[in-house]
């Protein structure tokens, strides 16, 4: 690619980049290349470099996620296996947000790597080691493997087409999971670790004579809150990554795909190698929280693919704000804590709980009630899910900014975040 | 060579289905320009639709005949359904051809559903972008699918079709071949009656002066606009008579695969997958893909075809749909410029 404009570029070197923004303009390398100007810089885009705010936003959000255990004590989620789901599918939205917040592009297949990354971390267990770290290594690198084939065809569609793209080889690998690969997968059963695997490196440190074949990392074994600690790092450093990517030079080029895919070509850039990297970069997360499902509880099956896992992690980002930072996490906090309480309200539950109601409505209020609770909590889900798109498109995050706009006198301004 | 005519009646069976639907998708992405997820959704309502029908039918009164009494020495109970008791015979009849009562209950009640849809939901959605569409349909088929649950049950109802119907007929002595081809009834006249539906709309669409002004709406909706014609109302319809069209889909199949609330979720992806192949917007393409993947289909699952190559049955259409989309995106009859990026 040339590093000057082309010169059959339709729109003249001003009214590309306007004066003002041609005299600021930088010049700076990605991947390698020399690369031609920014997109100017609009009013709604975020400045490049805040460090301050930066820092800050990560230790607040380290803090937030290390104190989970006491802060979530009064909601009564304050346990590991519920701590462990925040985190990790905290990880899995932050990836996909990564994709379709700064791209645009919305897959419908994400479900594939998660389950791909718990096969993989569940096979590391069975070959090589209880140890959780080449584990997790495989889990990402298989997963990303995968998300180069994916992406590489399924790129080269945009819009809807590229939504059913994803979803036909998301269906293909859980299709093909139940099926053909049951060698690998061990079908509907589920991949699990028994104590007879051969677990080459524990053999040579003499340490595969397990009696219940755990999870462990250099001894400490990752059940219970350790599990939680080893996910939480995990997901702190999970969202540094996606901070500095999101503030990168390459994360503003993924922005600029997102609001005009034509212009960014017509400036010079190809960008079909940036969206590969935002695809498989989400595809490792989606790995890495695949392989930590795995790590907390060593067992793989073929369901975590199933297309309503994808819809569910759609869903997250959205409700929590698409392109945010912090949106994905709340998001997939406040989804994973409303099927553990909602799914676990049983009748009885619910008629204790409603006992401040009088004694002749309170059949009503339950028969209301009692479709969205226990086994109805994907009806929640979905009224969930419609609200949000339809009045809220910019999910919590935007939902807070507009709260706080009008308690700060409505200025149009949009902070950062 | 009769395994081979009987994998291809199959097809066209599996066909009919994904054709019906994708014809109803396809239908409303052409003059709605609205991407729906929730279309399985009313496939699945359609299948419940005969499902209600199919119950309120067999709704039975129980009487005790003291004259005879049961092995226990209890009176002998009598059931008759309330249909036989008002109206005799005729009512024992309507109960064995409840499917049909069902078709007649179904097209109303689905043509209302679409109307409520599109008023209520998806004209808000014109102007948004895709993936807001997707997403707010999707959220609304989790809704149906989940409301059919909480009413019907998690578990698949059978449906049974006609007494007269429920058998096999010999397919090669009915064709005049020399060959013995064992073939459900039902399944032919579900064939049968795809192609009447499918066959309508075209008339509807193409012979009427109602349907090409849709068609001329689905070409350039301003300008049909600016000649003074309310092209949202006719749109509007157009929504309903898709949504009728997958319900209608999913009554007639209710015999040959009982319904369960996740069916339609099933049968999206697929059918979204056909119209890809046949083209978004075009409506001969949606068919003739549906069609000739449900064919497709049926012969992968041959098992000579099985043993060359393992597995290929349950991915060979997203493969078909992989390499249409990757070779010629604009799908196989889809028209130039319509959504080809």
């Amino acid at each position: 690619m040339d590093t000057t404009p082309s010169k059959n570029a339709p729109l003249s070197e001003t009214e590309r980049v306007g004066p003002a923004a041609k005299e600021k303009s930088v010049f700076y390398r990605t991947s390698g290349r020399i690369a031609t100007q920014l997109p100017p810089r609009g009013p709604e885009m975020a400045p490049l470099w805040p460090p301050k705010a930066d820092i800050f936003m990560t230790i607040v959000f380290s803090a937030v996620v290390l104190t989970m255990p006491l802060w979530l004590q009064p909601f009564g989620a304050a346990y590991p296996d519920l701590m462990q789901r925040f985190a990790i599918f905290g990880i899995f939205a932050i990836g996909f947000n990564i994709l379709f917040g700064l791209t645009g592009y919305l897959s419908f297949g994400h479900a594939a790597f998660l389950g791909v990354g718990s096969y993989a971390a569940v096979w590391s267990f069975k070959l090589f080691s209880l140890n959780i770290i080449p584990a997790i290594i495989m889990a990402v690198v298989i997963a990303g493997a995968l998300a180069v084939a994916i992406g590489f065809v399924s790129l080269r569609r945009s819009g809807i087409y590229f939504s059913i793209l994803t979803l036909a080889f998301a269906q293909m690998c859980y299709n093909l999971a139940y099926s053909v690969l049951t060698p690998i997968t061990n079908g509907e059963t589920g991949l699990r670790v028994l104590s007879d695997d051969p677990r080459i490196i524990d053999a040579i440190f003499g340490t595969n004579e397990v009696p219940v074949p755990r999870a462990e990392l250099f001894g400490i074994s990752m059940q219970g809150m350790p599990g939680f600690w080893t996910s939480a790092v995990f997901l702190i450093a999970a969202f540094v990554v996606a901070l500095l990517i999101t503030r990168s030079p390459f994360g503003m080029m993924l922005r600029g795909i997102k609001s005009n895919q034509v212009r960014m070509s017509y400036v010079g850039f190809n960008t079909r190698p940036y969206t590969l990297m935002a695809f498989v970069i989400s595809g490792m997360y989606a790995g890495l929280a695949g392989g930590l499902l795995a790590v907390v509880d060593p067992l793989a099956g073929a369901e975590r693919m199933q297309w309503t896992a994808s819809g569910e992690v759609v869903l997250m980002t959205i409700l929590g704000g698409a392109g945010t930072l912090l949106g994905p996490f709340l998001g997939a906090v406040l989804i994973k804590y409303f099927e553990n309480i909602f799914s676990a309200l049983g009748d009885t539950t619910l008629r204790s709980m409603l006992e401040f109601i009088p004694e002749g409505l309170r059949d009503t209020a339950i028969a209301i009630i009692s479709p969205f609770v226990g086994d109805g909590w994907h009806l929640t889900l979905g009224v969930l899910f419609m609200l949000v798109v339809i009045f809220m498109p910019g999910g919590l995050i935007e939902g807070f900014r507009r709260i706080g706009r009008l308690f700060t006198g409505g200025g149009r301004k949009k902070e950062n975040g | 060579m009769d395994a081979l005519i009987a994998q291809f009646l199959n097809g066209l069976d599996k066909g009919a289905a994904y054709a019906l639907i994708a014809l109803g998708l396809t239908l409303t992405f052409g003059t709605l320009g609205v991407v729906n997820f929730a279309h399985g959704a009313l496939f699945m309502l359609g299948a419940f639709c005969a499902v209600l029908t199919a119950q309120v039918l067999s709704l039975e009164s129980v009487t005790l005949d003291p004259t005879k009494l049961t092995p226990w020495g209890t009176p002998t109970e009598i059931r008759t359904t309330y249909a036989e008791l008002y109206l005799g015979d005729f009512g024992a009849f309507i109960t064995d051809y409840s499917i049909f009562i069902a078709v007649l209950v179904t097209i109303p009640i689905m043509l209302a559903i679409g109307f409520a849809m599109e008023r209520g939901l998806i004209r808000y959605f014109y102007k948004r972008p895709h993936a807001e569409q997707i997403l707010v349909t999707f959220g609304l088929a989790i809704v149906l699918s989940e409301i059919i649950k909480a009413s019907f049950g998690a578990n698949p109802i059978p449906v049974s079709a006609p007494e007269a119907l429920r058998g096999s007929a010999d397919i090669g002595a009915f064709l005049g071949l020399d060959m013995f081809i064992n073939y459900p009834i039902w399944r032919l006249v579900y064939f049968l009656a795809a192609a009447i539906i499918i066959a309508a709309v075209f008339a509807f669409l193409n012979l009427t002066t109602y349907g090409m002004v849709v068609r001329a709406g689905m070409q350039d909706r301003d300008t049909v606009q600016l000649l003074g014609i309310n092209i949202n109302r006719r749109f509007t319809l157009v929504f309903g008579i898709a949504a009728a069209v997958a319900g209608l889909a999913g009554a007639l199949y209710t015999p040959i695969v009982p319904p369960h609330y996740n069916l339609g979720m099933e049968f999206l992806v697929l059918s979204f997958v056909v119209v890809v192949v046949g083209g978004m917007g075009s409506l001969s393409g949606a068919v003739a893909a549906g069609f000739l993947l449900g064919i497709v289909q049926s012969f992968a699952s041959l098992a000579e075809v099985k043993a060359i190559i393992p597995g290929i049955d349950q991915i060979i259409i997203y493969l078909i749909a992989v390499v249409v989309l990757l070779t010629r995106p604009r799908g196989l009859l889809g028209r130039k410029g319509v959504m080809e990026s």
